[in-house]
């Protein structure tokens, strides 16, 4: 079944509005051609207004879509000779992280990111992306691989957070994110890291320190998710359309704020509407920044990059 | 006919005989409830002498217990937050930091400084958590880059106590941000060679232990403290089990491997005093 949220109810019933013309124009064989037309225009007028304009919240929705693409999605319409790789040598295989080698045009990389599943069952297996420390353990080794092969590495964020569970704490959770902090700063070869819906806190962080940091137009990225924000400061659920305002958690909000580099444009009504034009917007994207940042001197890049975030925040000096 | 009876009506004790009992003489162990003299407790370094609990105590206390003769220069004391998202909640993120300012006495959850410890140098940033639970902002975050920056560039060890509930809610993204920025900076006093130690202290949780509380040359933690990523009410409400005995205790996580050693804080100047000797 189709989703579609409250927000698009108006274009869901001009859509249901032409549906109906162009039946009773079939069966009376009348010329309505004018009518669908003038209603036509105004779908699409309406779809600009709707998707154009959308809120915190709104876009919050939108990441979480059930058709949205996830990163084997992208891996599979973006990349050719994809080898997966799992596994951190040390405790097993998170599944809610995936990576390996693949090509992107003529450029061979690493790519890794977040895998929720699409549906139960999938997402019972991907733990719905929620890694736990083997995950980024798991990033951590891939990426020291694409670094001993001088090999860029891409890195596709979607979580609603690192997992809070016994055994994720038992063995360090904590310890595992801030290692991938400290590492991925320093790590030898350029880093392209795009959110491709939700970024929530560490959990997203943990495979989010690059060159280049680019959210997809309707995708989040904060520092927790607006229904945990409203629990804790409102002690309520109810207020999670307020924070997500409050959060300044839209693409163009991070923009902004200096905290991204870029927002890759959509196709118009969300990435699911046409997921192969998505893959290519964002591939085209990849391409320029691999092209660019092969350029430069290591020791240059990793400088720029501890730069970029050093000059993140912002504080008022003075008595 | 009473037992006892008063001759004469009123109050007749003359004000200057009264016995004053001035405030906070006395202190309540937490743990065991015990009477707590304040004189002793300082002495004992604000450690229960009769349970060994270890009192949550500020920034101040800790420079005291570790500079010789409470001698330390502060840096960048007159950072303080912005309100970069104009965030309200219950009240408007602004306010809150004056208001807090003003009942703590400090200007954010972080205090740097340098001095010496048993003749040796040291940069020590040390968090408040009585300022909005010792949350990270930008403040902080800016602080701990410039301690470091001041180690790597007189080749000074450095230490980071923690004491925070994790990343500053009202500064969103630029809080998480600010994870990414410790561990870079401290990337780099690492490959300066520089000793870090990292302590972590009741509690230590979220965005801290997942930036740099974890990633000390050497972590090591008071006794008893609470020290995770997520927090134990989230873990419960998420796999819906009750949490094992001890879990997240400074002793979990020393025999789950991610903590050097446990210190009394009786003991801290002279570990970490000895560490720096050893490895310098």
């Amino acid at each position: 079944m189709e989703t579609i949220f409250d927000f698009e109810k108006p274009i869901a019933d001009l859509q249901l509005q032409i549906d109906k013309v162009k039946q009773v124009a079939e069966k009376t064989k009348v010329d309505m051609s004018a009518t669908l037309l003038e209603l036509d225009e105004k779908l699409e007028a309406k779809r600009k207004e709707i998707y154009e304009n959308m809120t915190g919240w709104q876009n919050v929705q939108m990441s979480r879509h059930p058709s949205r693409p996830q990163t084997l999605d992208y891996i599979q319409m973006m990349c050719e000779n994809f080898i997966e790789l799992h596994g951190d040598r040390t405790v097993g295989d998170d599944k809610a992280i995936v990576g390996g080698f693949a090509t992107i045009g003529e450029h061979s990389v690493m790519i890794i990111g977040h895998q929720k599943g699409k549906n139960t069952k999938e997402r019972q297996y991907r733990n719905f992306g929620m890694a736990n420390p083997e995950g980024y353990r798991k990033a951590l080794r891939l990426m020291k691989l694409a670094e001993k092969f001088n090999k860029p590495v891409v890195t596709l964020i979607d979580t609603i957070g690192a997992f809070p569970g016994i055994e994720a704490e038992e063995r360090g959770q904590g310890e595992a994110i801030a290692r991938n902090l400290l590492e991925m700063s320093v790590l030898q070869v350029p880093i392209i890291c795009i959110v491709i819906g939700e970024g929530a806190s560490g959990g997203a962080l943990g495979i989010g320190v690059g060159d280049r940091v680019y959210m997809l137009e309707h995708t989040w990225y904060s520092v927790i998710s607006p229904e945990s924000c409203s629990s804790i400061l409102w002690r309520s659920w109810d207020y999670k359309e307020k924070a997500a305002e409050s959060l300044k958690l839209t693409s163009e909000n991070m923009l902004t704020n200096k905290l991204i580099d870029g927002v890759i444009p959509e196709p118009l009504g969300g990435a699911h509407n046409n997921p192969e034009k998505m893959a290519a917007t964002i591939k085209e994207q990849v391409l320029t920044d691999i092209k660019d940042l092969l350029k430069k001197k290591k020791d240059k890049l990793v400088e720029e990059r501890i730069d970029k975030f050093c000059h993140m925040g912002v504080v008022i000096e003075g008595s | 006919m009473a037992w006892f009876k008063r001759d004469k009506a009123g109050i007749s004790t003359a004000t200057e005989h009264k016995k004053e009992a001035p405030d906070g003489l006395w202190n309540k162990c937490p743990n065991c409830k015990k009477p707590l003299l304040n004189t002793e407790q300082i002495e004992n370094k604000y450690v229960c002498q009769y349970c060994n609990y270890h009192l949550r105590i500020d920034s101040m206390a800790y420079f005291s217990i570790l500079f010789d003769n409470n001698s330390f220069t502060e840096l960048n004391a007159n950072l303080r937050s912005a309100d970069p998202l104009n965030f309200v909640d219950s009240k408007p993120y602004a306010e809150r930091v004056i208001e807090v300012a003003e009942k703590t006495g400090l200007n954010d959850a972080l205090r740097t400084g340098y001095g010496k410890i048993n003749g040796l140098d040291l940069v020590v940033a040390c968090m408040d958590f009585n300022f909005i639970g010792g949350s990270m902002g930008s403040v902080v975050g800016e602080k701990i880059a410039r301690a470091i920056d001041y180690s790597i560039k007189r080749r000074i060890p450095f230490m980071i106590i923690s004491k925070s509930g994790g990343a500053r809610m009202m500064e969103a993204a630029f809080s998480l941000m600010q994870m990414a920025k410790t561990s870079a900076k401290l990337a780099l006093l690492s490959k300066a060679g520089i000793p870090y130690i990292s302590l972590l202290t009741d509690p230590t949780t979220g965005g801290v232990t997942a930036s740099f509380a974890m990633l000390g040359d050497i972590n090591i933690a008071e006794p008893g403290a609470l020290i995770g990523f997520a927090g134990p009410r989230v873990i419960k409400e998420t796999i819906k089990k009750d949490l094992p005995k001890g879990f997240q205790t400074s002793e979990f996580v020393l025999e789950h491997g991610f903590l050097d050693f446990i210190v009394d804080r009786r003991q801290l100047k002279e570990e970490v005093s000895n560490f720096i000797r050893l490895v310098s």
